[in-house]
C-alpha cells in the first residue's frame, strides 16, 4: 500500500519582550533560580496580571506579516492543570478568541513552492521550569520562566514530508527574527517546535490518527523525528496494528520517538475566560502604526532580489535566510554592479569561509562593501578567480582595503601582453615534447600548455588571455 | 438543563481539581452543582439573537502596561515561607514518573 504523510506544526515562540506578559519582571534568560519571579509570577494570593503592551504589538507585527485577521477583540482564557511549574493551578492563554486567525507561509521546497496556511496564533504564558536532579528525591523548581509571554502558532495540517515540514519550520524561523519579534535561539528555547503526524493510505480523505511529537529544539532533530514516527506509523499499521492518539517524545540518542505516560483526564483543561483580564482591543491607529514600521518582508524581499539582481528563486531564498544576510548580500550587489557574481561570493567563499570558522554573517571580518570592491575587481579584469581568493583571504585577516591588498601581494592578473608573450615562448621553448602532440592532434597537450603557463605566471596570467595567445602562436 | 450531572460527573470534576471528598459531600455537591445548571437553563430560555457574546461582564477592555521591568529580586523574601528551598529552588515532592 502507498501512504501519504499528513503533519502539522504548534511552534512556541519565546517573545522578545523585555518583561513577562503579565507582570514587570525580565525575561533575561539564565539568572539565578528565581530571582526573576515576582508575585505575579509564583501566584501569591491576591495578586492581579497587568497585559504587556510589547507581547500584544509582537503579536500584531506576526498577524499582520503573515495576512492573516488580526481580532480587533481578543480574549484570554485559563487553561487548567496542575503541575508544581505552574503555581496559579492555570496557564493564561487564549482558546475561543485568539489575537491572529488565517494567514500563510510560502515555503520553497525542492524548487517548487508551496504555501501553507497557518489555523491560528495566540498569546500565552510560558511555565517554569522543573529540575528533576537529585535533590534529596525532591524536584526543584525554577519560575523565572513563568509568565515569559509566547507566540504558538498554529499551522493547517498541510506539510506531506518532513522536507516540508522543516522548510516551513525555517520560514517560519526566519519571519519571526526578521520581524523582530523572537530572538530565534533554539538552544535557550526560545523556538520550540511540536509536530503533529500522521498517515492515511494515499486516496483516502480522512485524516489518519495523529501522534503529537513535543518540544523539538532543532531542525534536524525535527527531521529525525517524522522520518522515524512516520516509519514506525506506516510499519504498526501494515502489521496490522492501530495507531492511538498519544504525545511523544523524541530521544536524540537513538533517534527514536517513545510515548510520554499520559494520566487520565490530562487533556481535560476545562479552559474558561479569566475573570482577572478584560477583552484585548486592538484600534486601528495602533495596527496600522505597526504596520508601517514592518520591515521589507522576506517573501518581498526574494522577489525584489530576482528581478533587481537577476539571482535565481533558490539563491534568493538563501540570502533572505536572515535579515543580516540579506542586507549584507544587498551591499555587496550594489557595491559590484554583479548581482549574480555577489549571490555566488556570498553564499560560496563566504559562507563557506565562516562555517569553517563558526561565525555567524553578522560577525564576518570581511565587511560588504570590501566583498563588493573584491567582486568589481574580477569584473574588470584586474583579478582572475584564483588571485581574488588570495585577496578574498587577505580581507579575512584583515589586511585591509582590496585595492592594496593586490598591490603589496603582487596579485594582479598579468594584463600587458608583452610580458604575457614572453612567459609563453619560454613555455613553447621549454616544452617542445607538447608543441609536437598538440601539432599531431591531441587537443590534451593545449591543456598542459595552458597549466605551464598559468605556472610560470605564478597564477597572474589571465587564462582566458592565455588561450588565444597560445592558439595565436600554435596556430 | 437537559442532562443532570450524576455522582460520576460530580466525583471527576472534584478529581480534576483535586479537591477531596467524601460520598456524601459528593451527595451534597450533586444537588447544588445541578441546581446552578437549573438557573443556567432558565437564562438561557431568554432569546438572545443578534446578540454579540460577552467575554466579560463588563464592556470595558485591557488596560495595557508599557514594556518595562520594575519588579526587583524578592525570593529572599519570598523563600522566607517556603517549606523547603534549596540553591535558590523551591522543592516539592517528586514528579516525574
Amino acid at each position: 500500500m502507498k501512504w501519504e504523510t499528513v503533519i502539522g506544526l504548534e511552534v512556541h515562540t519565546q517573545l522578545a519582550t523585555r518583561s513577562k506578559i503579565f507582570s514587570g519582571s525580565s525575561t533575561a534568560f539564565g539568572a539565578a533560580p528565581n530571582t526573576q519571579a515576582s508575585a505575579v509570577d509564583i501566584a501569591l494570593p491576591g495578586v492581579l496580571p497587568v497585559l504587556n503592551k510589547g507581547a500584544v504589538e509582537c503579536a500584531i507585527k506576526f498577524g499582520l506579516a503573515i495576512g492573516a485577521t488580526l481580532n480587533r477583540v481578543n480574549v484570554f482564557d485559563r487553561k487548567n492543570y496542575f503541575y508544581p511549574d505552574l503555581p496559579k493551578g492555570y496557564q493564561i492563554s487564549q482558546l475561543a478568541k485568539p489575537i491572529v486567525e488565517g494567514g500563510a507561509l510560502t515555503i520553497l521546497v525542492d524548487g517548487e513552492e508551496i504555501t501553507v496556511n497557518l489555523t491560528r496564533a495566540h498569546m500565552e504564558e510560558d511555565a517554569g521550569k522543573s529540575l528533576h536532579e537529585d535533590f534529596h528525591g525532591m524536584t526543584g523548581i525554577d519560575l523565572n520562566r513563568a509568565g515569559t509571554p509566547l507566540l504558538e502558532i498554529v499551522s493547517e495540517p498541510e506539510m506531506r514530508s518532513s522536507a516540508e515540514a522543516v522548510a516551513y519550520a525555517r520560514a517560519l524561523h526566519t519571519l519571526v527574527t526578521w520581524i523582530g519579534i523572537c530572538d530565534g535561539n533554539m538552544q535557550e528555547g526560545s523556538f520550540r517546535v511540536d509536530a503533529n503526524v500522521s498517515v492515511r493510505p494515499v486516496g483516502q480523505a480522512e485524516f489518519g490518527t495523529r501522534r503529537e511529537i513535543k518540544n523539538l529544539n532543532s531542525f534536524k532533530f525535527l527531521q529525525q523525528a517524522i522520518d522515524y514516527e512516520v516509519r514506525w506509523q506506516i510499519e504498526t499499521l501494515e502489521d496490522g496494528g492501530r495507531i492511538e492518539q498519544a504525545t511523544v517524545l523524541f530521544d536524540p540518542d537513538t533517534g527514536e520517538t517513545r510515548m510520554m505516560r499520559s494520566k487520565e483526564d490530562a487533556h481535560d483543561y476545562r479552559y474558561f475566560p479569566d475573570p482577572d483580564l478584560l477583552p484585548v482591543k486592538l484600534d486601528e491607529e495602533w495596527v496600522e502604526a505597526v504596520r508601517a514600521a514592518l520591515p521589507e518582508l522576506p517573501a518581498a524581499m526574494q522577489a525584489r532580489f530576482q528581478r533587481d539582481y537577476g539571482v535565481s528563486p533558490y539563491d534568493a531564498g538563501v540570502l533572505t535566510g536572515s535579515r543580516a544576510l540579506a542586507d549584507y548580500f544587498e551591499t555587496v550587489a550594489k557595491t559590484c554592479g554583479q548581482g549574480k557574481l555577489a549571490a555566488n561570493w556570498v553564499m560560496g567563499e563566504l559562507s563557506a569561509t565562516l562555517n569553517k570558522a563558526e561565525l555567524d554573517i553578522a560577525q564576518s571580518p570581511v565587511p560588504a562593501a570590501r566583498l563588493g570592491a573584491l567582486i568589481t575587481r574580477i569584473q574588470d579584469g584586474t583579478l582572475s578567480g584564483k588571485l581574488a581568493k588570495q585577496v578574498f583571504e587577505g580581507l579575512w585577516e584583515g589586511a585591509g582595503e582590496v585595492d592594496a591588498i593586490i598591490e603589496a601581494r603582487g596579485l594582479k592578473q598579468l594584463s600587458d601582453s608583452g610580458e604575457l608573450e614572453t612567459i609563453i615562448d619560454e613555455v613553447l621553448a621549454a616544452n617542445p615534447k607538447s608543441v609536437e602532440e598538440f601539432r599531431s592532434g591531441k587537443e590534451k597537450a593545449f591543456n598542459a600548455l595552458v597549466g605551464q603557463v598559468m605556472k610560470a605566471s605564478r597564477g597572474k596570467a589571465n587564462p582566458a588571455q592565455v588561450n588565444e595567445l597560445l592558439k595565436r602562436k600554435l596556430g | 438543563m437537559s442532562q443532570a450531572l450524576t455522582q460520576d460527573d460530580v466525583k471527576r470534576i472534584a478529581r480534576l481539581a483535586r479537591i477531596e471528598i467524601d460520598d456524601a459531600q459528593a451527595q451534597a455537591t450533586q444537588a447544588q452543582l445541578n441546581a446552578i445548571f437549573d438557573l443556567i437553563a432558565t437564562m438561557q430560555a431568554v432569546n438572545t439573537d443578534g446578540i454579540a457574546p460577552m467575554a466579560h461582564a463588563q464592556e470595558v477592555y485591557q488596560r495595557l502596561r508599557d514594556d518595562d521591568v520594575t519588579e526587583t529580586d524578592r525570593h529572599a523574601a519570598f523563600q522566607s515561607v517556603a517549606p523547603a528551598v534549596e540553591n535558590g529552588l523551591y522543592l516539592v515532592p517528586k514528579v516525574i514518573e
